[in-house]
């Protein structure tokens, strides 16, 4: 019963911050931007809505958050009462807090390794795409066979051998996903390659140098940033999930995956406490998604 | 005429949509068909012809919608008939022939299963006697094979089979009316012949009402008894086919019919070294020879057409003049001097006097660029040109091809019309200052008037700048009116090369015979005239 | 025909070759690392004595390649060495949670093929309308949740109201049924989210197909909705669907792991965790090597079936 009035009311504040959110887009757009958020979906616009939140809680942890990071404040396990109100930890620090610093933390660390991944993929693919003949094919075929073994599963061996720390850790998913970010750069790249502005281009005797920055990248933008998005709801759920595993993000660093792990006896309680930190990660990946989404149906509806 | 109104269409609003907005498609269009009558819908991309002939369905795309007016098929308005009943009408009493057979054609079911569903769905008639019916329809529309051309997949059959095999799906249930939407236009010209006579004896012979829509005046001449002209939705005129091509009354249609008129001097002969020249070429992908020993030449100031249907090999030979696809024996003369067989290996000044326009002017042109980069980066890197005197130069050459450099310089290829890009395509070509341009079926994707202003165009620059122009094309009519000199060519050989005039006047090889025969004419009695002299040859 | 078996021939080489290069990067990571890996698995305070035996127990003191045929030719033949942690022969280890991984991962199949390609045949169907939106805003939420999240909630939703065990207990003595019953949760967690993700692609493969012309021609020739969907549009999508619900299958391979460790089930997923926990390198590789080998076993599947089923390439001229 608590579940259905939860959903329900959930529901209806995301879509009031759908709503509110719109309103002040169109509003706040440029006069030549204005139409693209005139039609926009109401659960495209609730993602905007919600990515703005979670920057400006990650910027602003330390002026939000009542207390330290790592401040041990008193029993374990207190319930939701001021000035703790969410409640305690196991260790007694403010859940609160550590919700607000794992918004710098988790997504800080997931944008980075998303980012990483994102150069040398798209890099790699884009120029492995307009090379062309063996280099490409050797490149790719290996990515394929790298490819062939589930990311997780990959993840979680290259983990065993280099140990885990935060370090590693962004390394390993960032060369995992690395894979993933290459396949579609070099696919995007050669729908673009084989188009006759690129050979007319060649014939014209430009160099690689140029016709990257100048022919493919502008054309290629749009799928990237889907696919920036799209990666960056993979490496964040990754990372979470090895969290929440015991073997990413270690404590006393605040990270929503291991406050799952570290609290999750809880639940059997019936306390939706260690809910709060997967909600957290939910959230921002359903958002990222939303949006995303919106965008990928816009640049496929112009095409038609 | 005495008989019955099958179709009739009154006041036919239809909008489509672009973005948010809907944008009236067909403005107002009234139709009238009677019963065993074909009428011919004709006008060029844009005038609507294609959503009104599926609109004589009670049918719109999506994206589309019927916003006013009256179509009334045999006593049912189809606007305000439920869907059901639309339904029950479509593939029964009014079938649809569309553009490009191959893709209309379901991949994953064999042509019988596909010619005998609407029979039975419809109810009209049993599996078996679908079978029997199917063998007799592919029989009268001269199907090779006719009792086992069915059961093949459609990957299996050629082009203009498919089409004809549609044509006989059409008919599967005897309609009252055939919608044919532009049933030839994919087709080689040679291919085409077969395919019309088909349709139209199959027609007759039925009594079948039909709406031919082409952009093809010629075409439609031969199939049609009554024609109405469209143009942006609006119609223009509608009169019986003679009278029609005889004496039209508005000045657009008598515009479309004086495209086919343009046609320059033939020029004197080439003199001297050729600019470009090719030597005994043999080239192709993989095991393939798709040129095979090919020699012309190509002097300043004259234009060379290259003619031949697809697999012709035509556009390989351009590619081997500008290095994309080095040949494996012979070799590209420029100038008298020999060429490296890769584009790679050219210096930039070899690369520059060789300068290509392409078919599809969107794919040609960098949709992120605005004209200045684009007409401006070969001025830029073949000229050195910086600052005020490239701005200048893109001013000069946005007048040469006649757009006013204020309002275009910064537009993006978006922001252009059709002709508007191809033109731009032109002027990229000659910001190299070359002396030779390719031009590779520049026209063909251009509505008829459009092509006549780029022909237009790209005479008067040949004048002023000496050019010699390479013009690949699979279109006689754009032969006659621009090339001095004839290639044609078949499945990799050049049949036949001369000078235009008595290339046309007196083909010497059978091929072109063919091919120049194929080509339609405005006369009404041509196919007949045509058919009855081929059916003596036989 | 001699044709297509070739194609066929092909990609089972093909498969081969990959499981092949697979082996190759598993067992080669470990000698990615800088240094000794010895040392580094027992630290700094570990004596020499028990570097050398950890050494000869990894057969580190053998040249690699000499190394990595001896565990290839102990693969083939079910022998996957020893785990440094327990001692006890890997094989031993993961045969009966092979099983139990096996069972949960094909549960969930069971479960999430039939219901995710109706639901996306459904949505392609009724595009755009009230249930499209829905139903693709949903699946979307679900896809973004992490797996612990979904199964977390079905925890507090179905277990602590007693509906269903929130762990699972297998011991020699559990019937199919009862594990039927005890696995639903884990199984159920799964399929959420493997369907979410199955449904739309199996939707966006299928209204890909919808702007078809054949399409058109098929709703011109007067067929039903329904019958252009089911008889024009599925068999032209049948192979974008296998490779959809493929990759799916494969997918689940990776989301066992976590579910495993929810439910404290006892499969592979755990024993793995277990063995990244402790660096018991044997064993991660033993079961890297298994799961990948699956990956690459449902996608040859794949590949195979969408071989045979396209007409181009089973019927050619």
């Amino acid at each position: 019963m608590t579940v259905l009035v939860s959903v329900i009311v959930g529901l209806g504040l995301s879509f009031v911050i759908g709503l509110a959110a719109r309103a002040a887009l169109r509003a706040a757009a440029p006069a030549r931007h204005r139409p693209m958020f005139r039609d926009m979906p109401l659960t495209a616009s609730f993602g905007l809505a919600v990515i703005l939140a979670y920057v400006v809680v990650a910027v602003l942890a330390p002026v939000i958050a009542p207390f330290g990071e790592g401040e041990v404040l008193g029993d374990q396990y207190l319930p939701w009462a001021a000035p703790h109100y969410l409640g305690t930890d196991k260790l007694g620090r403010d859940m609160l807090t550590r919700l607000i610093y794992g918004a710098r933390n988790t997504v800080g660390i997931a944008f980075a390794t998303t980012a990483l991944a994102f150069v040398a993929g798209a890099v790699l693919g884009i120029w492995a795409a307009l090379a062309g003949g063996w280099m490409d094919q050797g490149l790719s075929r290996l990515v394929d066979a790298l490819m062939a073994i589930p990311a997780l599963i990959f993840s979680l061996l290259l983990l065993t051998i280099f140990g885990t720390s935060v370090l590693t850790l962004i390394l390993v998913i960032a060369a995992v996903d690395a894979t993933r970010v290459y396949r579609l750069a070099r696919s995007v790249a050669q729908g673009i390659v084989v188009m006759d502005y690129i050979e007319a281009a060649r014939l014209r005797g430009e160099g690689n140098w140029h016709l990257i920055r100048r022919e493919i990248l502008p054309n290629a933008m749009a799928p990237l940033a889907a696919e920036f998005g799209l990666r960056f709801c993979f490496v964040f759920l990754s990372i979470s999930a090895l969290s929440f595993l015991g073997l990413g993000i270690k404590p006393p660093t605040a990270d929503w995956g291991s406050m799952v792990r570290e609290n999750a006896t809880l639940i059997t309680f019936g306390d939706i406490t260690p809910l709060l930190p997967a909600g957290a990660i939910a959230l921002l990946t359903v958002a990222v998604n939303f949006v995303v989404d919106w965008q990928l149906q816009r640049a496929s509806g112009l095409k038609e | 005429m005495g008989r019955d109104i099958l179709l009739s269409i009154r006041g036919l609003r239809i909008d489509g949509r672009s973005g948010d907005a809907w944008h009236p498609i067909v403005k107002g269009v009234d139709l009238t068909l009677h019963r065993g009558e074909v009428l011919g819908l004709i006008g060029e991309s844009g005038a609507g012809k294609s959503t009104l002939g599926l609109a004589a369905m009670g049918f719109a795309r999506d994206g589309c919608r019927i916003s006013g007016g009256t179509i009334n098929f045999d006593g049912i308005d189809l606007r305000t008939a439920p869907e059901a009943i639309r339904r029950g009408l479509r593939g029964k009493r009014i079938a649809y022939v569309a553009q490009s057979a191959a893709a209309s054609f379901n991949p994953a079911h064999r042509l019988i299963d596909q010619y005998c569903e609407a029979p039975v769905v419809h109810g009209v008639m049993s599996r078996e006697k679908a079978e029997g019916d199917a063998v007799d329809l592919y029989r009268r529309m001269r199907l090779p094979n006719p009792e086992d051309i069915g059961f093949r997949y459609p990957h299996q059959v050629s082009g203009g089979q498919l089409q004809r095999a549609m044509t006989a799906m059409a008919m599967a249930c005897r309609p009252d009316l055939i919608i044919f939407d532009e049933p030839t236009t994919a087709l080689d010209v040679t291919t085409q012949i077969e395919v019309l006579a088909a349709i139209r004896d199959i027609v007759r012979q039925s009594g079948t009402a039909a709406i031919y829509i082409t952009h093809d005046l010629a075409v439609v001449a031969q199939m049609a008894d009554r024609i109405k002209v469209l143009l942006r939705g609006d119609e223009v005129e509608e009169a019986d086919t003679r009278s029609m091509l005889a004496a039209p009354r508005q000045a657009y249609t008598r515009s479309l019919w004086a495209v086919r008129s343009f046609a320059r001097a033939e020029q004197p002969p080439g003199t001297g070294t050729p600019v470009v020249s090719v030597r005994n070429v043999t080239a192709g992908y993989g095991a393939v020879d798709v040129l095979k020993n090919v020699s012309f030449d190509i002097h300043a100031r004259r234009t060379v057409a290259v003619v031949g249907e697809s697999g012709s090999g035509k556009s390989t030979a351009a590619r081997v003049i500008a290095g994309l696809l080095p040949p494996r024996k012979g070799q590209v003369l420029m100038g008298g001097k020999t060429l490296p067989p890769g584009f790679r290996a050219r210096s930039r000044d070899e690369l520059r006097q060789c300068q290509m326009i392409y078919q599809m002017a969107d794919t040609a042109l960098n949709p992120k660029l605005r004209l200045r980069e684009l007409i401006g980066r070969p001025a830029e890197m073949y000229l050195g040109l910086k600052g005020r005197a490239l701005e200048t130069r893109i001013r000069d050459l946005l007048a040469l091809i006649e757009l006013e450099p204020d309002t275009y310089i910064d537009r993006l290829p978006s922001e252009l019309s059709g002709g508007q890009k191809q033109r731009i395509g032109i002027a990229r070509a000659l910001a190299a200052e070359p002396q030779l341009i390719i031009c590779d079926e520049v026209t063909s994707a251009l509505d008829q008037i459009v092509q006549e202003d780029i022909l237009k165009l790209l005479d008067r620059l040949q004048g002023e700048l000496n050019l010699a122009y390479m013009f690949i094309t699979h279109d006689l009519a754009t032969v006659k009116s621009i090339a001095d000199e004839v290639v044609v060519m078949q499945q990799g050989t050049v049949v036949e090369h001369g000078p235009k005039g008595a290339l046309f006047a007196r083909p010497k090889q059978d091929y072109t015979r063919l091919l120049l025969s194929s080509v339609p004419e405005m006369d009404p009695d041509w196919l007949n005239r045509l058919l009855a002299a081929r059916g003596e040859h036989a | 025909m001699t044709g297509i078996w070739r194609m066929i021939g092909q990609r089972l080489l093909l498969g081969v070759l990959t499981l092949f290069i697979i082996s190759l990067v598993i067992f080669g990571a470990t000698e990615l690392l800088p240094g000794d890996l010895a040392r580094e698995l027992l630290g700094q305070s570990a004596t020499e004595e028990t570097l050398a035996a950890l050494r000869e127990q990894l057969g580190l003191n053998e040249p690699a390649p000499v190394r990595y045929w001896n565990w290839l030719t102990g693969v083939l033949q079910g022998d996957f060495g020893v785990s440094m942690a327990t001692q006890r022969p890997i094989s031993e280890l993961v045969g009966a949670r092979l099983g139990n991984t096996l069972f949960l991962a094909l549960y969930a199949a069971a479960l999430s093929v039939p219901l995710s390609l109706l639901l996306g045949v459904l949505a392609a169907l009724w595009r755009n309308s009230v249930f499209d939106r829905a139903s693709n805003a949903l699946a979307l939420t679900v896809i973004s949740f992490p797996e612990f999240f979904v199964a977390y909630i079905l925890i507090l939703w179905l277990a602590q109201t007693g509906l269903f065990p929130s762990m699972v207990r297998i011991t020699g003595a559990t019937t199919t049924g009862d594990l039927l019953y005890s696995a639903f949760l884990p199984a159920l967690t799964l399929t959420l989210v493997v369907t979410a993700h199955m449904m739309r692609m199996t939707r966006a493969a299928i209204i890909n197909l919808m702007a078809s012309p054949y399409i058109e021609m098929a709703r011109l020739k007067g067929m039903s909705p329904m019958r252009v969907v089911l008889r024009h549009a599925v068999p032209n999508a049948l192979a974008p669907i296998i490779n959809v619900v493929a990759l799916n299958l494969a997918y689940l391979i990776t989301g066992v792991v976590v579910v495993e460790v929810v439910f404290v089930y006892p499969g592979l997923g755990q024993l793995m965790i277990d063995a990244v926990t402790n660096r018991d390198i044997p064993v991660v590789q033993a079961i890297a090597l298994i799961f990948a080998s699956a990956y690459v076993l449902l996608n040859l599947l794949a590949d195979v079936l969408s071989t045979v089923t396209n007409p181009r390439l089973m019927h050619r001229t």
